[in-house]
């Protein structure tokens, strides 16, 4: 972040004030901006530094790294808003290598004309989601582009994180006879989206479950890491297609119990008021962990004793299948497949 | 939640299936047809055939308003919305619907159609009073369920004295289209399946009631149960079929008291009669011509027609010659049947009517149960070796 010009400070007119070109011109209303908003709400020392780029020493390990867009619409919703979203979304993919997350850049893309205040609330929410986790965001980038050219706000946030050593989690791990843990009820964050959703906004007290995972996590890699095979944050396209992409990868099929996924009684009302599938909502809070026979009972335990996990279900175990089919029993007794969504998911008309 | 639950009751279902198994003539094979796309949703997705003793079949009838609707519609509404005056006003389902050359109403969109997802005739009022400067078309498509809403959008703009809003009318009748099952041209050309029954559909007889199918159960000799969206509703209908065919019975039954009457929602039936009037003949994809088998607006409301507003034709356009959606929708074939299932045509990549809403044979069978094929070629395989 390029923290320019202290002189001649005018206050940034937080109540008031827009998103205008300038600010992202990297001139001094830049600088204003980012001193004003981000480093405010991040504030760290590596930050405070004021470089493009920030150094950090790292012990000697396997590392891992990811970045990730959001784009979320509405930018707020019960529970959370773009920038907690863009905090818990890459500390998770990091926490999925097994990892521990270390450190997070954030690069914004500001439409013209958007509301400083609410600007300034996504950066509150994003510093108080990174300082809760323990994982700080370390250096960044502003762009501001003509009105039209970008829905309010865009983030991009990358992260690092090493790995334990002895741990090493891979999609093409699962093997039948395996376990299927999710980590709590589903469909909650999508759900809460969408009743925010312009057109189709409904009454729900459902909030998002938007959490950085990397303590459920740690938990479950100290109760039984070895017997990890591999786990997976099911955000968009549900657990529907992460169990897909699962067995596609693996080349494995999964019998998963409907009877078995948590789903909170208003997710799966709203879900059939809208038409949808709650294997296909989006979740931003939850895993799905593939786990060996004899190591299930220690680390759904591990899941169970954390705050994050408390409601783990076991929800079925890897079968040989050349079509890689995810099977379920359904609650009403019959069998289907559970099948990636095509196109958007959308409600039924009739 | 309570009250779904109650609907998807697994024990309850597995005691109705046994009362199912018992009642089944063991030396006859019942063929149900369930008409609407709702049902087939609801077999696919609760795997309601792994109930059923193997001589109950269900075929799946044409009953999705998005499947059916022909691709020179496609065609036009496409057209239509490229012109820059217009704004088309349409369902989501429908954005994805095939049309000729693998345009679509998504891709006319991407190219600078001012195309916008509705999810109620309502919205598409309240885009046309906050944009007077544009013509504000909604994209009217569906079976007796959605025809009131058109007819309640109609009202409004009369009453706001709305200048700008219009309707394509797409909407069908269920009755003659399960008549055009039973008895047309196709159906000679096709061979007939054998249709014992039907599971009748339960958002359409709320609002014309179970009253229309009377004719047709007493001229074709088929028994019809008006029966509800539920799995336990669907198979609570299929026990009530088998009596019917055992005791040689052909009469309309209502499963679905808790919302269907006899004779519907009378007032709902009056404003669409106001509004609407029969087409003499209306092209279902699938099935071709269907005589009297769809609504246009009556001509003093001409203004509000955009096909007369704005001279749309309607292109003659043809579906993929190898597309079995014909024989599918007569239940003549099973999806798997068609050579293109789950090859060129899948879901994300839809040939055929069927194939494009989730309600549409071909899709839920590819969605939810096409690993039944393959179980059975697997077990034929071990039979074999
Ligand atoms: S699989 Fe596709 S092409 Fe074949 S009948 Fe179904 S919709 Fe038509």
């Amino acid at each position: 972040m390029n923290v320019m010009m202290k002189t001649y400070r005018r206050k940034l007119d937080l109540k008031n004030g827009r998103v205008d070109l300038s600010h992202g011109a990297g001139g001094r209303a830049m600088g204003q901006l980012i001193e004003g908003i981000f480093h405010r709400a991040f504030d760290n020392e590596w930050l405070r530094a004021g470089n493009d780029q920030s150094a950090f020493t790292v012990p000697g390990g396997r590392m891992v790294m990811t970045t990730d867009g959001y784009v979320v619409s509405p930018l707020f919703f019960p529970g959370g808003n773009i920038g907690s979203l863009a905090v818990h979304g890459t500390i998770n993919d990091i926490a999925m290598a097994g990892a521990r997350p270390l450190y997070l850049s954030a690069s914004f893309i500001i439409e013209e004309g958007f509301p400083l205040a609410d600007l300034d609330r996504i950066a509150e929410t994003m510093g108080a989601a990174s300082r809760e986790a323990g994982v700080p965001i370390i250096t960044g980038d502003t762009k501001v582009v003509e009105r039209g050219k970008a829905d309010g706000v865009f983030i991009s946030t990358a992260g690092v994180g090493m790995v334990p050593a002895g741990l090493d989690l891979r999609a093409n791990a699962a093997r039948p006879g395996d376990a299927v843990i999710v980590s709590g009820s589903i469909g909650d964050h999508g759900v809460a989206v969408m009743s925010k959703r312009e057109n189709l906004e409904f009454d729900t007290d459902i909030v998002s479950d938007s959490a950085a995972l990397h303590g459920l996590v740690a938990a479950m890699v100290e109760g039984g890491g070895q017997h990890i095979r591999l786990m997976r944050d099911p955000t968009r396209g549900g657990i529907a297609a992460t169990l897909n992409e699962i067995a596609n990868q693996s080349h494995i099929g999964f019998r998963i119990d409907e009877d078995a996924i948590p789903i909170k009684p208003e997710v799966a009302a709203a879900c059939e008021f809208l038409g949808l599938d709650p294997l296909n909502v989006a979740n931003e809070g939850k895993l799905v962990a593939v786990v060996a026979p004899e190591g299930k009972d220690r680390v759904f335990a591990a899941m169970r004793a954390h705050s994050l996990g408390g409601e783990a279900a076991l929800i079925g175990h890897v079968v040989e299948d050349d079509n890689c089919f995810v099977q379920m029993a359904t609650s009403f007794g019959g069998g289907r497949i559970v099948d990636w969504l095509s196109g958007e998911q959308l409600p039924r008309i009739c | 939640m309570k009250y779904i639950d109650e609907y998807r009751d697994g024990r309850l279902a597995k005691d109705i299936a046994l009362q199912i198994t018992a009642a089944a003539n063991p030396a006859h094979s019942y063929h149900f047809m369930e008409f609407c796309g709702g049902h087939t949703h609801a077999i696919s997705r609760y795997g309601l055939e792994d109930l059923l003793p193997s001589n109950v079949r269900m075929i799946h009838g044409p009953g999705c308003p998005v499947c059916v609707l022909p691709i020179g519609r496609i065609d036009a509404a496409i057209a239509l919305a490229m012109r820059p005056e217009i704004t088309l006003c349409t369902y989501g389902d429908l954005m994805r619907v095939p049309g000729s050359n693998g345009s679509s109403l998504l891709k006319a969109k991407a190219a600078g159609g001012d195309i916008r997802m509705v999810y109620s005739t309502l919205d598409a009022l309240r885009i046309a009073e906050a944009e007077p400067d544009r013509e504000v078309v909604f994209f009217a498509i569906g079976f007796e369920t959605t025809t009131p809403p058109t007819a309640l959008a109609l009202r409004f703009a009369i009453d706001k004295g709305l200048r700008n809003f219009s309707i394509f009318c797409n909407h069908v009748l269920t009755p003659a289209a399960i008549q055009n099952i039973l008895e047309s041209p196709d159906v000679r050309k096709l061979g007939t399946v054998k249709i014992d029954g039907f599971i009748g559909p339960a958002h359409v007889s709320t609002v014309i009631g179970t009253e229309p199918y009377e004719f047709f159960a007493e001229e074709f000799q088929k028994p019809v149960v008006v029966a509800g969206f539920e799995p336990l509703d669907v198979i609570q209908a299929i026990l009530m079929l088998v009596r019917q065919v055992n005791d040689g019975r052909h009469e309309v039954e209502n499963q679905y008291i808790r919302a269907v009457t006899a004779f519907g929602n009378e007032k709902a039936q009056a404003e669409v009669a106001n509004f609407f009037e029969l087409r003499e003949s209306f092209e279902w994809r699938g099935l071709g011509e269907v005589p009297y088998g769809a609504l246009r607006l009556r001509p003093q409301y001409a203004i509000y027609d955009a096909e007369k507003r704005f001279g749309m034709v309607t292109p003659a356009a043809k579906d993929n010659p190898a597309c079995e959606c014909g024989a599918i929708l007569r239940g003549v074939k099973k999806p798997a049947d068609c050579k293109l299932f789950g090859t060129v045509c899948t879901p994300d990549t839809p040939m055929g009517s069927c194939m494009v809403s989730s309600e549409g044979a071909c899709a839920a069978h590819w969605t939810y149960g096409r690993f039944r094929e393959h179980a059975k070629a697997r077990e034929a395989g071990r039979a074999v070796a």
